[in-house]
């Protein structure tokens, strides 16, 4: 058991519990990674710029912690681009169809113990799994 | 400072705290995270804290949100109010856990680590972002009146 990662782990879901919970209390909105990208995407009216800035924020934030701790942004275990592109094809449209991520359903949706959430959390966890085992079976990883 | 401004500030101060916590908790290094997922083989579990620390306090908040008429600096909560499990959930779900397995990024840490530089983060950014725009557009087309 390595303790000290475990530590640094619960810490930053501290942060992320106290970031999502500033943003429900403050604006009364849900921080849902991918939902707030999908209304960046598709945008309404009236409901764009808290989106565009906690986005920056989200970037913002990363320049920080690539001070703080710049060995938490080794990308050499990523595969391949083009997988890493299919990839990103796949979380895109999954998360426009299922209506969330690890975030909205997975902290926020859990936090209220909302049944799609719980529901999609399993699936995703089970198919990320399975997905693992399976680029280490074909030995792509 | 009028109320929009506050949402702006308080958004954009909501997303760097939540970015510096995918940073500290390890959410933003590709092989951590699936480390995390390969349950089966050499399993990184550290990152499941991530979920029970981010939950704990976002459920207690919860709480206290749910006496509460209106949040602080808006009119209204935006909740979702769904309970129904349907197909395109559970699909969605699939599909988006295939991606972060293959990746090991998922949205949150995609966009932070576009602050590193990194290409792989970049393609998948956007890869993710483009194909949100394609099933937006293909929803829209496909839209009927009662739908």
């Amino acid at each position: 058991m390595d303790l000290v990662s475990f530590g640094w782990a619960l810490a930053g879901g501290v942060m992320i519990g106290t970031a999502s919970a500033l943003l429900l209390a403050l604006n009364g909105k849900i921080a849902g990674i991918s939902g707030i990208l999908g209304g960046l995407v598709a945008p309404v009216r009236g409901d764009v710029a808290w989106r565009a800035l906690f986005v920056a924020g989200l970037v913002a934030g990363g320049l920080v912690g690539l001070v703080l701790m710049p060995d938490r942004f080794d990308a050499s275990g990523a595969p391949a681009l083009p997988l890493v592109a299919l990839a990103g094809v796949l979380v895109g449209v999954g998360t426009r169809i299922g209506n969330g991520c690890t975030s909205g359903h997975g902290v926020c949706g859990i936090s209220r113990l909302a049944p799609r959430s719980i529901v999609a959390t399993l699936t995703f966890m089970l198919t990320g799994g399975l997905t693992v085992l399976a680029m280490r079976l074909l030995g792509g990883l | 400072m009028d109320a929009r401004t506050k949402q702006g500030l308080a958004a954009f101060a909501a997303g760097a705290l939540f970015a510096i916590g995918l940073v500290v908790g390890g959410m933003t290094e590709p092989a951590n995270v699936i480390g995390f997922l390969d349950v089966t083989g050499d399993w990184r579990p550290a990152l499941m804290f991530v979920m029970v620390g981010a939950i704990a306090v976002n459920a207690s908040v919860y709480r206290w949100v749910r006496r509460r008429r209106a949040p602080l600096l808006a009119e209204t909560f935006a909740l979702p109010t769904r309970r129904d499990l349907d197909r395109r959930l559970l699909a969605g779900a699939a599909l988006f856990g295939v991606g972060w397995g293959l990746g090991g990024y998922c949205p949150g840490p995609g966009v932070t680590a576009l602050a590193s530089g990194s290409i792989s983060a970049v393609v998948f950014v956007l890869a993710m972002v483009g194909s949100m725009w394609v099933v937006g557009w293909v929803e829209r087309s496909h839209a009927t009146p009662d739908a």
